[in-house]
């Protein structure tokens, strides 16, 4: 852990924080870029604003597998209620898109904070079966009652106004993609803030030795409910976007499917970085796109030998490796 | 009556299967805390292999499923050393990946094969219809099931038991490392027992093809089934997974046949309590 390194001299505490939480040109590039491609002449923004959606998510996910060591095989259900609640939203009138992204926000990660509490005493192949479970749970639900959730047609007739009143979302992808960018940042600020304070501290501190985090008299159970909450919130602030900017949601959006594609993305890009979530959709959804183009029927062939390659050889994913290469390469 | 009986008949035979499906994924997470999900891929090619030696070589049925068995034992067990053996130390999420990686590849291969249709496997007619038994019309395929799930499960039972490979593989569970300085070759029995679960889990997908289908999402549809009945029974033991094999079995048949609304919502709802109730399974052995 780079925040953890023996390197870091023993400042006082704020000189400490302060010093974790400086940004590095490589940071400012990556958002940078992701602005500039806005500007690019006929550039495929729909897929790229898919690809910030899925980065958010699977950084979502970093925060309860990356920083706190829980993996979820049902990270999808809170993006679905997330892409759920919005939806609904905005059938029934309340086409504001900010307000209805945090409401959205904000009931996923109360549902997030319910099922921390109940996964906080469990682990290993439990933790994988609860969460798993509790997913199918809401797929089936939301499946089978089609008369509310119009079933596998999804829900239609969701108006969604302009942002701020100003920016209709148009079918070039323009506004959505920039209001996607904007979002996903601010959420980025939040997350980077948390993990660099001493809650992310005690997260990662929790993750490596629990028990000497108890003997250190930290709450690590109530910290286990608070990430789930927030990193719940994100995943649902992720799907809103979704629904949001193409007015459309399906029970796909909370199919064990999505669970794994979000985790073979964390995995692919590396985890306890937070920008892992987000290199790996890079290359999750550019690769997927090109392969899905060159062979329809067998892409997922080389998506699974992907990955494969991946756990075998690069298991830490590609920022950590990159990291360590650079490291490496610098000279000394 | 009769119908709460028949309804319980078939999800004793739908259960046996599961059972036959997820044994050998069982015992070789009680060994090696390997997590193989693409124990649902074994069973598909076990189906598929069905497919091709009653359809294209005319191979009878009933001298098709030891083939089955066969074939898959040595496709699971060149797999284990050519793969898995590196992963035995790695944590349980990196096995998941692994493996899931793995149903992807196979879930492709067999696209290439045999197309993405569903395989139509013909049974001899002995097997076909329907027999009075005691007063009840069941059905003479799921009789058979019934039957086949009875005998492995005594055999594997007895086998465990009473063999001394059986008591290899119980030392080998019950504690990896002990066992090895004891003396035993532990690389060797779990690639064997890998073999005869993976044989298994390919003789249940052939017995399956006539009843579940066969196609190339059958991993992922059964998968859930797989973890399900291995968590719930508990890790390592056959009994445990005999029982949550059954008891799976028949909730899913009769909800299905009772409360189509809610379908599996009982399942997934039952496997949840479970797993908060005892982690370890019904039957865990490190409860």
């Amino acid at each position: 852990m780079s925040s953890l390194s023996p390197h870091a001299p023993r400042l006082p505490g704020q000189q400490y924080f302060a010093s974790i939480a400086r940004w590095s040109p490589g940071e400012i590039i990556f958002w940078a870029v992701l602005l500039a491609v806005f500007f690019v002449p006929d550039a495929n923004l729909p897929l790229y604003g898919q690809i910030l959606i899925w980065g958010l998510f699977a950084m979502s996910l970093d925060l309860l597998l990356g920083y706190r060591g829980i993996p979820s095989l049902g990270h999808a259900a809170f993006f679905g209620i997330g892409a759920y609640t919005a939806g609904y939203l905005g059938k029934f009138g309340w086409t504001e898109p900010i307000s209805g992204l945090a409401l959205a926000s904000l009931i996923a990660g109360l549902v997030g904070w319910l099922t921390g509490r109940v996964i906080q005493r469990v682990s290993g192949i439990a933790l994988l079966m609860v969460t798993l479970g509790l997913n199918l749970i809401l797929y089936d639900i939301v499946h089978r009652q089609s008369d509310l959730t119009g079933g596998d047609d999804g829900l239609q007739g969701i108006v969604i106004a302009p942002v701020l009143g100003l920016f209709r979302f148009d079918i070039y992808g323009r506004t959505s993609y920039l209001y996607a960018l904007a979002v996903t940042f601010v959420l980025f600020l939040v997350a980077r803030a948390l993990v660099k304070s001493p809650f992310g501290l005690a997260l990662l501190g929790a993750r490596e030795n629990p028990r000497r985090m108890i003997t250190l008299g930290t709450p690590i159970e109530r910290d286990v409910s608070t990430v789930f909450a927030i990193a719940s919130a994100m995943a649902g602030a992720a799907g809103a976007l979704l629904t949001q900017t193409t007015q459309f949601v399906s029970p796909a959006t909370l199919s064990f499917q999505r669970s794994a594609d979000v985790l073979v993305i964390l995995i692919i890009g590396g985890t306890g970085r937070l920008y892992g979530g987000f290199i790996g959709a890079i290359v999750f959804l550019l690769l997927r796109d090109w392969l899905a183009a060159l062979s329809p029927v067998y892409w997922y062939f080389w998506i699974g030998l992907l990955l494969v390659i991946m756990v075998a050889f690069f298991r830490r994913g590609i920022v950590p490796s990159v990291e360590t290469l650079a490291q490496r390469l610098r000279p000394r | 009556m009769t119908s709460v009986l028949t309804v319980l008949f078939n999800g004793v035979a739908y259960g046996m299967l599961l059972f036959i499906m997820s044994v050998g994924l069982s015992v070789t997470m009680g060994m090696m805390n390997f997590v193989n999900l693409a124990q649902a891929s074994f069973s598909m090619l076990g189906g598929y292999i069905m497919v091709a030696v009653t359809q294209q070589l005319g191979i009878p049925f009933l001298a098709s499923l030891p083939i089955a068995f066969v074939v898959v034992g040595i496709a699971s067990l060149v797999i284990e050393r050519l793969i898995f053996r590196h992963f035995y130390g790695t944590d349980d999420l990196t096995q998941v990946l692994l493996t899931i990686g793995l149903i992807f590849m196979s879930i492709a291969i067999v696209t290439y094969f045999w197309g993405s249709t569903y395989q139509q496997v013909s049974v001899p007619p002995w097997l076909t219809g329907q027999q009075e038994v005691l007063g009840f019309t069941l059905e003479r395929y799921r009789m058979f099931l019934v039957a086949v799930g009875a005998v492995l499960a005594f055999a594997l039972v007895f086998g465990l038991e009473r063999t001394r490979f059986g008591a290899i593989v119980r030392a080998c569970v019950d504690n990896n490392r002990v066992a090895r300085a004891c003396g035993l070759n532990t690389d060797l029995v779990f690639a064997l027992t890998f073999a005869i679960g993976g044989g298994l889990a390919g003789l249940a997908g052939a017995l399956s093809a006539n009843l579940l289908g066969i196609d190339p999402n059958f991993p992922l549809r059964y998968l859930v089934y797989l973890l399900i009945v291995v968590s719930v029974g508990g890790m390592g033991t056959i009994s445990g997974t005999l029982i949550a094999g059954l008891v799976l079995g028949i909730g899913d048949v009769a909800g299905k046949y009772y409360v189509p609304q809610i379908g599996g919502f009982v399942i997934y709802a039952i496997t949840v309590a479970v797993m908060l109730w005892r982690p370890h399974g019904l039957l865990g052995r490190r409860a």
